[in-house]
């Protein structure tokens, strides 16, 4: 009886993308119609053939991992294509030649950047939080994913949000704001899937056998709520028509800006940290086989985080026309953030206390290591920038994207990829990755491309905060801003260098987890094999 | 202008106080007599459940059964 409502409920959605499609007044729209169509179509034609068919009932004896396999290969996949762009838009910047003349306006920096941004972070980022929160929860509650296909619903929902996105860039769709550049019925679309994900994951909590809620999951679920709540707000926007993607943004101003911005710090507040860290107290408790250095100092980390990093965006607007006492707020507790976010690390790291000679044998237990160690030198770093002063010369420089990436390939890359190399051979029954060498190669070509990427990118910024200021001795500015670009040119260079090191560790990744799925003898224990 | 007022002196007055007084509460929270205990074994939970526990989806089989079951089935 459903699948008739559902195929009913295609049919619909199928006839408005067609009027859509026709009707739209914008390429951008009239090419996410198309998509919306196809994909409709597919499904109607998928769930007709299996209508009133006898199909077996799903099996509800082990836990659910159908759903985490396809996130693995999501984000393995979702990575290589983010870094790939990374690169490019790299070496744009130092050869603006590389914007190519026929290719216009699509292949443009400025369209290809966010491309780049939200490959990395919410592709690639997302679908490894979403299948790790997956994994983690059922593992941490001795239940399985509740909701049935609906843990598979937030699957594919999620990709077509990103292909939904990521075609809006390249065709001109955007709202214009920072890493929530996707345009209104996009974001209407992502409401629906995080709604989805919540119920799943909270189900499956509630569900749970065991009496404590473990500690990643209160960082899992943080993420997955104030993401929601940070989503909603700074995408309030009214659409100038249904048949268009163009919107208007019901805030303005100083009010707009601040919204954005405490949209913007608080999504690497809780996607790329409080999330992440999450990934951290499962994956490297277990890589280390030994409990998290101090429970009671993760109780704290997770409460203190939660409580500071909320009030810390305004420092991302010093020397505007936000209020003074907003930007000194925003200061202030983005310093009082360090304190908790050492503390988290230091509980990460000392979970290696008594297995440090793992460091040596086992390179997956060392890119969580350095991906801790990259996680305390942006927060670190973080801080520093925010305070006013020093904000004055980083501001508007390289040296914040040298920042971001030193936590983002540093901090949130290593992290991800060793869960990765963690969960592929769980996943699909084999006794370890295809070759350790190759993780070993990863490691180092990763490693060294984030510090050539971070150095290059503090002398570039810092230079270039010293000639803006520079003034001579009767008071007018020495340098133009061309003589910054061409004074950056080696270190442009430099930084692509260092993408390209970091993307070529990613491809040989991928390679050895294509070689542990596809090759290899499968382990005749279950897939999970109880810790000693 | 009347509500931003009256929100501005409640944020910055009993909602602060509230906030930190919570703040405050969940490291004591944390520290509180017998919590040594909880937090060991709330702190061992990832090394439980490897497989799923047995409970009544799995009846009529044997529990280090699960986790094939779940491979062939490709769930």
């Amino acid at each position: 009886m459903l699948n008739y409502v559902k195929l009913v409920a295609l049919g619909l959605v199928f006839l408005f993308a067609a009027l859509a499609a026709d009707w739209g007044r914008d390429l951008a729209y009239q090419v996410h119609a198309l998509i919306i169509m196809a994909v409709s179509g597919g499904m109607f034609v998928w769930i007709l053939r299996r209508t009133d068919e006898r199909t077996s009932m799903p099996d509800a004896s082990g836990y659910m991992d159908g759903v985490i396999r396809a996130g693995v290969i999501a984000t393995g996949f979702w990575g290589v294509v983010g870094f790939l762009v990374g690169v490019v838009i790299a070496f744009q910047l130092a050869f603006p030649a590389l914007n190519i003349d026929w290719a216009q306006p699509f292949a443009n920096f400025g369209r290809l950047r966010p491309l780049h941004t939200s490959a990395v972070i919410f592709a690639f980022g997302g679908n490894a939080l979403i299948m790790s929160s997956f994994y983690i929860v059922q593992r941490t509650c001795g239940a399985r994913l509740w909701g049935g296909n609906l843990a598979w619903f937030v699957f594919w929902g999620y990709q077509l949000f990103i292909v939904l996105a990521a075609t809006g860039y390249v065709l001109g769709a955007t709202q214009s704001k920072e890493y929530a550049e996707p345009e209104w019925y996009v974001d209407i679309w992502l409401t629906i899937v995080w709604v989805a994900f919540l119920a799943v994951y909270l189900g499956t909590i509630f569900m749970r056998r065991e009496r404590h809620i473990y500690v990643a999951n209160w960082f899992l679920l943080s993420f997955i709520i104030t993401v929601a709540m940070l989503h909603i707000v700074n995408n309030l926007s009214i659409p100038v028509s249904i048949w268009g993607s163009k919107s208007v943004q019901v805030f303005s101003g100083v009010q707009d800006a601040m919204t954005q911005w405490w949209y913007g710090h608080n999504a690497v507040g809780f996607f790329l940290t409080a999330g992440f860290l999450g990934m951290m107290y499962y994956f490297v408790p277990k890589q280390a086989g030994r409990p998290v250095y101090s429970y009671k100092l993760s109780i704290i980390h997770f409460w203190a985080l939660i409580f500071l990093y909320i009030w810390a965006g305004p420092h991302h607007l010093h020397y505007t026309a936000l209020p003074d006492w907003a930007s000194t707020l925003g200061m202030v507790f983005s310093i009082i953030l360090w304190m908790p976010s050492w503390g988290g690390m230091i509980n990460g790291l000392m979970t290696l206390q008594g297995a440090w000679d793992k460091l040596r044998t086992d390179p997956i237990i060392r890119m969580m290591v350095v991906s801790l160690a990259f996680y305390g030198m942006s927060t670190f770093e973080g801080p520093m920038m925010s305070i006013r002063a020093v904000n004055s010369l980083s501001h508007y420089t390289d040296w914040t994207i040298g920042h971001v990436h030193s936590g983002a390939l540093g901090w949130n890359g290593m992290i991800t990829f060793g869960a990765l190399y963690f969960l592929t051979p769980k996943l699909w029954g084999r006794a370890q990755m295809y070759s350790m060498s190759a993780i070993n190669w990863h490691f180092w070509l990763a490693t060294i491309g984030i510090v050539l990427y971070a150095a290059s990118m503090w002398v570039t910024g810092i230079m270039e905060g010293l000639m803006w200021r520079e003034v001579d001795d009767q008071g007018f500015l020495v340098n133009s801003f061309a003589d910054t670009v061409s004074a950056k040119f080696p270190m442009y260079v430099v930084r692509g260098l260092g993408g390209v090191l970091y993307l070529s560790g990613a491809l040989i990744m991928v390679w050895n987890m294509w070689m542990t799925i596809r090759g290899g003898s499968k382990v005749s224990a279950p897939v999970g094999v109880p810790a000693e | 202008m009347e509500t931003y007022s009256f929100l501005r002196e409640l944020a910055d007055s009993w909602v602060l106080l509230a906030l930190t007084a919570f703040f405050i509460g969940t490291i004591f929270w944390a520290f509180r007599p017998g919590s040594r205990a909880t937090h060991q074994d709330t702190s061992n939970i990832p090394f439980r459940n490897d497989t799923l526990p047995c409970g009544k989806e799995c009846e009529g089989r044997s529990c280090g059964e699960t986790g094939k079951f779940d491979l062939e089935a490709g769930q």
